[in-house]
């Protein structure tokens, strides 16, 4: 495949001990990006350019990597923005979302926006690209795929389905260059106003297990979510749906 | 007729030897370069022969006296014929000593052939089942042919058949004894094994040393190869090291490895680095391959690289760093030093550690543990201890190495046990809490050299704010790693085994202890603290004051058979036909004992890791610990005191 596809990588922060490494799912989009295209994969990341925690992704067997060089704190989408424009990529690879700063998953959206391209989430493989169309498969929950079809350039972001990332070597990551690029630097008004501090967990709803065999515990775990009470709603007027959605929010006391 | 057939195939043979050594040189020194004290070596080689060397052989009682006769003999013989038949000095009375050599050599022999009649499978065939014969040929011929010279025959007996014959023996001999020394017959061992001997890489491994901390690899230096890639990458004395094997499988059978069916087997790994060194490939080696890789499916050569061509990876990582090689191979041969040489490469260069390998480093380098566990938790297994920590008490007599065990349930049973014996023997220790991390074994092992520095470095920069005189931990890893491999990087320190540690508080009367009740006990001598550091006695000291009589497994001390722990073989996990912990609980059933005494975490994981019913599994500092005696007279001193605070108290 001769396209050119570009890799959004970000700093990591590991779990448990919030030391920086490469993101678990950048790392997964450098991988898709190298099997499909090898040496040709370009891997892009706006920050500074001395962040040793970038030296894993150049771990994985790239020569180089580019780092649009920005203070902390700025704004990364109008510099990948322009970026991207100009580099002629055909498709863009990114994790969903990001282990440090704000982390909203926002980013590839705002840039499918900007440039003016469709985005897919959830990319577990590509499979052909012929003709500046690729059919890709979708990540859907409880291992489901979609196959798309989507016309290039295309944005498209990678969780735990894609490929599990190569291991990062010494050697390479040593010898590997990070090849910084000046742009124009924007501030982030809202990281800048607003103080970031750890996120709860959001509480969960139990589950009550009501199977009394272990036939239908394994029916539980492995079934499709059936959605129970839930009704899909057709070629009904906005009124009307809005009312649908209104019944439900009060019945699951979102709105009292 | 044989004053002239004599000198010409001596000094022929002689010269083409030469010529092949020189080449067989030439084929080591396209290793790189090592530091070794050149001329000091050689000096030194007799007696490393005679004294080092033959204590391994001497193990086996029949192939050491077998072997004295043989060689000796040889090297008398080899030497007066030289004399007496290459310069023609027929004198009597060496004649009379070239007989005796000759006749000491054909004894020797004589029982080299006996042991190839039904040889066991350890050993190699082809080549060496000719060797016997060879031998028998080149000293019956220099005997028959120097019964003249002694005077013993007339000049000329038997005429022209007896020349002929003897020309024959004699061209046999020299052709398997000259020639085939240098160019790579099985006499190869004597040649390149001398050399070996005077230019070991570990030169303090004679003389009664201990040489096994690995070698730091030059991480500073951009020229310098990260592990081993190609036989070329291989220093040149390492590749000497390789021709000098004799193949006689003493390691094939120590290997836990192999016995598993896993696809290693030592001697064959040699040999293939031979083949790497000198071009070729496997389809002539006489020993047992790998279990499960048929022979002659592999082949290489000094510019090739050596995974997946000569060697497969599997093979690398079957290895558990056991060092049983190492200690049996009576040529001194370090394979556990080639093997991590390599796995470095694969981990530092290709990003190629199998399994879980990958996993465990991002961990190492990402939390300090090999578990991916929150460094802040280190300490939740004392939290009700009162440990002190040194950064709050910037010194004490003992530093309380803890080790990774400390994230893992079954292990802080060992560890609350031991501090419960520290307590009572009143030992002024602290800990280094959440400043410790892994001691960096296990990422060595695997191959990340650069983990391991960097593991290392933190660890000793934060041991050098502190004071204390030893340093004691319940992990042979850590203890071996810390004792014998922080030196090079600047951390030097008195590291204790806590085994050790307790006979000593034992010694000096500062445990009070009872009797063990437990039923008969045997004891599991971890790799790392046996072969590694020569601690055999300590832990069975330990058992004997608690009233245990070890009963001991036939694979003990020096031979125990590894718990297949070490080495991240458990990370890496290569397939086998069977697990080795699983024989190494098969030995210990044999004992009959109930319990099994350990003094490893990674035994206690792997030991305990057998199904039930097997005996159960306790760690030395847990089997003291149930046998402490609170002393009696200090409880009642602190109770009594408390009683008088409360009568002040209205």
């Amino acid at each position: 495949m001769s396209v050119k596809i570009v890799s959004l990588v970000s700093v990591g922060a590991h779990p448990t001990s919030g030391r920086a490494r490469r993101a678990e799912q950048d790392a997964r989009a450098v991988e898709l990006g190298l099997q499909l295209v090898g040496d040709n994969l370009q891997v892009l990341h706006a920050g500074k350019a001395e962040e040793p925690a970038l030296r894993a992704y150049l771990g994985m067997g790239l020569a180089r990597l580019h780092v649009l060089e920005q203070p902390a704190g700025s704004d990364a989408l109008p510099a990948l923005a322009e970026y991207l424009r100009d580099a002629a990529a055909q498709i863009v690879l990114a994790g969903t979302q990001a282990e440090t700063g704000e982390g909203s998953g926002m980013l590839p959206f705002l840039l499918g926006e900007q440039l003016g391209w469709p985005v897919v989430v959830g990319l577990a493989a590509v499979e052909s690209i012929d003709g500046g169309v690729a059919h890709v498969l979708q990540a859907l929950p409880r291992g489901q795929r979609r196959r798309l079809k989507v016309r290039l350039p295309m944005l498209a972001t990678v969780d735990n389905a894609a490929p599990t990332p190569r291991q990062s070597a010494y050697g390479p990551a040593q010898r590997g260059e990070l090849q910084a690029h000046e742009v124009d630097i924007f501030d982030d008004p809202l990281l800048a106003e607003s103080a970031l501090q750890p996120a709860k967990p959001r509480p969960k709803r139990l589950k009550v297990i009501k199977a009394k065999s272990g036939a239908d515990r394994m029916k539980a775990a492995t079934a499709k979510a059936s959605g129970g009470t839930g009704q899909v709603l057709k070629g009904v007027s906005a009124r009307e749906g809005a009312q649908a959605v209104m019944k439900l929010l009060i019945e699951e006391g979102v709105i009292r | 007729m044989l004053s002239v057939i004599l000198p010409t195939l001596l000094f022929a043979s002689l010269a083409l030897a030469a010529f092949g050594a020189l080449r067989r040189i030439a084929l080591w020194r396209r290793g790189r370069p090592a530091q070794v004290d050149v001329l000091g070596g050689l000096l030194a080689m007799p007696k490393r022969y005679a004294v080092d060397l033959h204590h391994v052989v001497a193990r086996d009682k029949y192939i050491a006296n077998t072997h004295v006769a043989t060689a000796g003999g040889f090297v008398l013989a080899a030497l007066l014929a030289i004399v007496v038949h290459g310069f023609g000095l027929h004198n009597r009375v060496l004649g009379f000593a070239l007989l005796a050599a000759t006749a000491l050599m054909f004894t020797g022999a004589v029982f080299v052939y006996k042991r190839r009649l039904n040889p066991p499978a350890r050993l190699s065939k082809g080549p060496w089942m000719r060797l016997p014969k060879s031998l028998l040929a080149f000293s019956g011929s220099f005997f028959l042919a120097t019964l003249p010279v002694a005077g013993v025959l007339p000049e000329h007996f038997g005429g022209w058949a007896m020349a002929a014959i003897l020309g024959v023996g004699v061209l046999w001999g020299v052709s398997e004894l000259f020639l085939g020394m240098a160019w790579g017959g099985p006499m190869k061992h004597a040649f390149a094994g001398a050399l070996h001997l005077a230019w070991h890489r570990r030169a303090e491994r004679f003389g009664g040393g201990r040489s096994t901390g690995l070698k730091p690899l030059d991480l500073t230096d951009s020229r310098t190869p990260l592990g081993v890639e190609k036989p070329k990458d291989f220093t040149w004395n390492q590749l000497l090291g390789f021709d000098a094997c004799v193949q006689c499988g003493r390691c094939e059978a120590m290997c836990p490895a192999f016995a598993a069916g896993q696809p290693l087997n030592p001697k064959k790994l040699i040999q293939d680095m031979v083949i790497g060194l000198a071009g070729g490939n496997d389809a002539r080696f006489a020993g047992s391959p790998y279990p499960g890789k048929p022979l002659g499916e592999h082949s290489g050569n000094p510019h090739q690289p050596i995974v997946n061509g000569l060697v497969d990876a599997d093979t690398l990582w079957s290895c558990t760093t056991c060092r049983a090689c190492v200690e049996e191979c009576p040529m001194m041969i370090e394979h556990v030093d080639a093997i991590v040489d390599m796995r470095r490469f694969l981990t530092l260069e290709k990003g190629a550690t199998p399994n879980k390998g990958a996993e465990v480093l991002d961990n190492l380098i990402a939390t300090d543990n090999p578990g991916g566990f929150a460094p802040g938790g280190r300490m939740n297994w004392a939290a009700d201890l009162n440990l002190k920590v040194m950064a709050d008490v910037q010194q004490a007599e003992v530093l309380f190495w803890v080790g990774d065990g400390a994230f893992d349930m079954r292990n802080q049973r060992t560890l609350r046990a031991f501090v419960k014996v520290l307590k009572a023997a009143g030992v002024d220790f602290a800990v280094l809490g959440l400043e410790e991390r892994d001691s960096g074994d296990v990422a060595r092992r695997l191959g990340d050299e650069a983990t391991f520095q960097g593991l290392a470095r933190r660890n000793i920069q934060a041991l050098a704010q502190y004071r204390f005189t030893r340093i004691v931990t319940c992990d042979p890893h850590s203890f071996h790693v810390l004792k014998n491999e922080y030196a090079a990087f600047g951390g030097q320190y008195e590291v204790r085994h806590h085994s050790t540690f307790i006979a000593e508080l034992i010694q000096g009367g500062r445990l009070n202890l009872g009797q063990h009740t437990g039923g008969s006990v045997t004891y599991h001598d971890p790799c790392y603290l046996g072969r590694y550091n020569g601690e055999y006695e300590a832990p069975r000291e330990v058992l004997r004051a608690l009233g245990i009589e070890v009963r001991e497994m036939q694979r003990s001390g020096f031979r125990s058979r590894c718990c297949g722990g070490g080495g991240g073989a458990p990370i890496t996990d290569v397939p086998g036909k069977q697990r080795i912990p699983d024989m190494r609980m098969e030995d210990i059933r044999q004992t009959e004992a109930e319990l099994v005494a350990v003094g490893c975490p990674q035994c206690t994981a792997m030991l305990e890791g057998v199904v039930e019913p097997r005996p159960a599994i306790k760690d030395i500092a847990e089997l003291v610990a149930d046998a402490l005696i609170e002393a009696p007279l200090r409880a009642n001193s602190v109770a009594s005191s408390k009683r008088e605070a409360a009568q002040v108290n209205p």
